[in-house]
């Protein structure tokens, strides 16, 4: 009896082994089969394209405006904006009103002070297109209030 | 970590924040902090710079440690003239070995009470954009006084020439010029106390109201050093002015409250006009005043645009 129940036990256990060994070889299989089929998993991805990769022109112009920087379009626009727009925002140009003369010296100040490179030919074509698109307004001592938004004063 | 330098220092030091903190009494003013360039856009020809319209000005609660303590607890030389202040601030090239400013006051106003190297604005850490964790805060003078960021104080044998301080930066003609005139950098002089101003804060301008209905306007006034001592408003252009109530400023330099019920006596367009006077008897131009290259101390006064129908 007593060989008997130990003889039960050891196929028990020799069970349990076998179990245990199919169990892995099979995850096995399927993670060979996986890696030359599908390396890329891509089963367990969804099948739906969660985004669509849309190219746009980043120097688009729409309504007279390069939509990037917001600088009027005109001749000597991309000039402008590869040399004016790598270290400050064009509307730090833009605010600015100043005749060429102006625009010359301030070039110079960037030059001296905020390690600006030489513009050579480039200068000018810059300094054209500022004049040109961005020119001084005659303000005069006060001007009219404008652009009131008027509304409805509740008490 | 502060560090503590310049010619006229009788040794050099260094303190953390927290020495800061716990070695020198704390105070608490409320500074008015407004930019030399504020009102730039209105100058006719137009000035080089950020075209600020009004806005440029705040008076917000600060509390940190007097600099003169600092300075005493530091000691320094007879010979020293001007304080100035370095920041963890970097370049706009990110050229390492520059500083985008670094400017500074007189020790007689570093010396003041209310100059304060603060570290709390409306009782909470500063914010980053205000300059955390430590700034300089001098208040009735143009803010870029007030360094942000500030990680050393020099105390200087000369008047400083840091970046900012020098050619036309936050300096106006020493003589006055004529509109668009060339001004020589050696002709330029340092602002230093800002000029009288104010504000219509309430209504916004653009308000229509009802014939025989009233408006209740307030603002705020300030003048650099000194003390708004009448605040009047006008709604005929300035042929005629009418006082407003005005009330004491909480500290010195710190910007003082005006109200007044206005009644309209037609129908139509008004622009209600504040003018405030100091405590020397000037007053806020109607017009832009003196011309300079860089377009600052733009005290003209403000006006709102109101509709009576």
């Amino acid at each position: 009896m007593k060989r008997d129940e130990e003889f039960f036990k050891k196929i028990k256990k020799a069970e349990k082994t076998a179990q245990y060994a199919m169990f892995f070889t099979s995850l096995a299989t399927i993670l060979l089969l996986l890696s030359i089929y599908d390396p890329t998993l891509s089963i367990f991805n969804s099948q739906e394209k969660l985004y669509e990769e849309v190219v746009v022109d980043e120097d688009r112009i729409e309504n007279g405006i390069h939509v990037r920087t917001g600088l009027k379009d005109g001749k000597g626009l991309m000039t402008v904006v590869n040399n004016c727009t790598n270290c400050h925002s064009a509307k730090l140009v833009t605010q600015n009103r100043m005749n060429a003369e102006r625009w010359n010296e301030t070039i110079k100040w960037m030059q001296e002070k905020q390690n600006l490179w030489q513009l050579g030919e480039n200068q000018e074509i810059i300094v054209n297109y500022l004049v040109e698109n961005y020119p001084v307004n005659q303000v005069g001592r006060r001007m009219t209030l404008s652009n009131i938004d008027w509304y409805e004063l509740k008490d | 970590m502060l560090f503590i330098n310049g010619e006229s220092v009788k040794q050099q030091k260094t303190y953390t924040l927290q020495e800061l903190k716990s070695k020198f009494k704390h105070y608490t003013y409320q500074l008015t902090l407004e930019c030399g360039g504020n009102g730039r856009s209105e100058f006719n020809p137009p000035a080089k710079g950020n075209q600020w319209t009004v806005g440029a000005v705040h008076c917000a609660s600060w509390t940190g440690i007097r600099l003169k303590d600092l300075l005493e607890d530091v000691g320094i030389k007879s010979d020293a003239v001007y304080i100035a202040y370095h920041s963890a601030d970097t370049h706009l090239s990110g050229d390492p070995s520059k500083e985008p400013i670094s400017r500074g006051c007189p020790i007689s106003k570093a010396m003041q009470e209310e100059t304060l190297l603060a570290f709390q604005m409306n009782g909470k850490d500063i914010p980053l954009a205000h300059g955390y964790p430590l700034r300089l805060v001098a208040g009735g003078w143009p803010a870029s006084v007030s360094g942000k960021w500030v990680n050393t104080i020099s105390v200087r044998n000369i008047v400083h020439d840091g970046p900012k301080m020098t050619g036309t930066a936050y300096r106006v003609p020493c003589k006055n010029v004529a509109p668009g005139e060339k001004v020589e950098d050696k002709d330029m002089c340092i602002i230093e106390s800002m000029p009288v101003k104010s504000l219509i804060t309430y209504p916004k301008s653009g308000a229509m109201i009802k014939k025989n209905k009233s408006i209740n306007i307030r603002g705020h006034a300030w003048a650099g050093e000194l003390e708004v001592s009448k605040l009047e408003y006008s709604i005929d252009f300035g042929a005629t002015w009418q006082e407003c109530e005005l009330e004491k400023p909480t500290n010195r330099l710190a910007w003082q409250h005006f109200s007044a019920t206005i009644q309209f006596p037609k129908i139509g367009y008004y622009e209600v006009w504040a003018k405030a006077t100091d405590s020397n008897g000037v007053a806020q131009p109607m017009v832009v005043p003196g011309w300079n290259p860089k377009g600052y101390l733009n005290n003209a006064c403000h006006r709102i645009a109101v509709k009576v129908s």
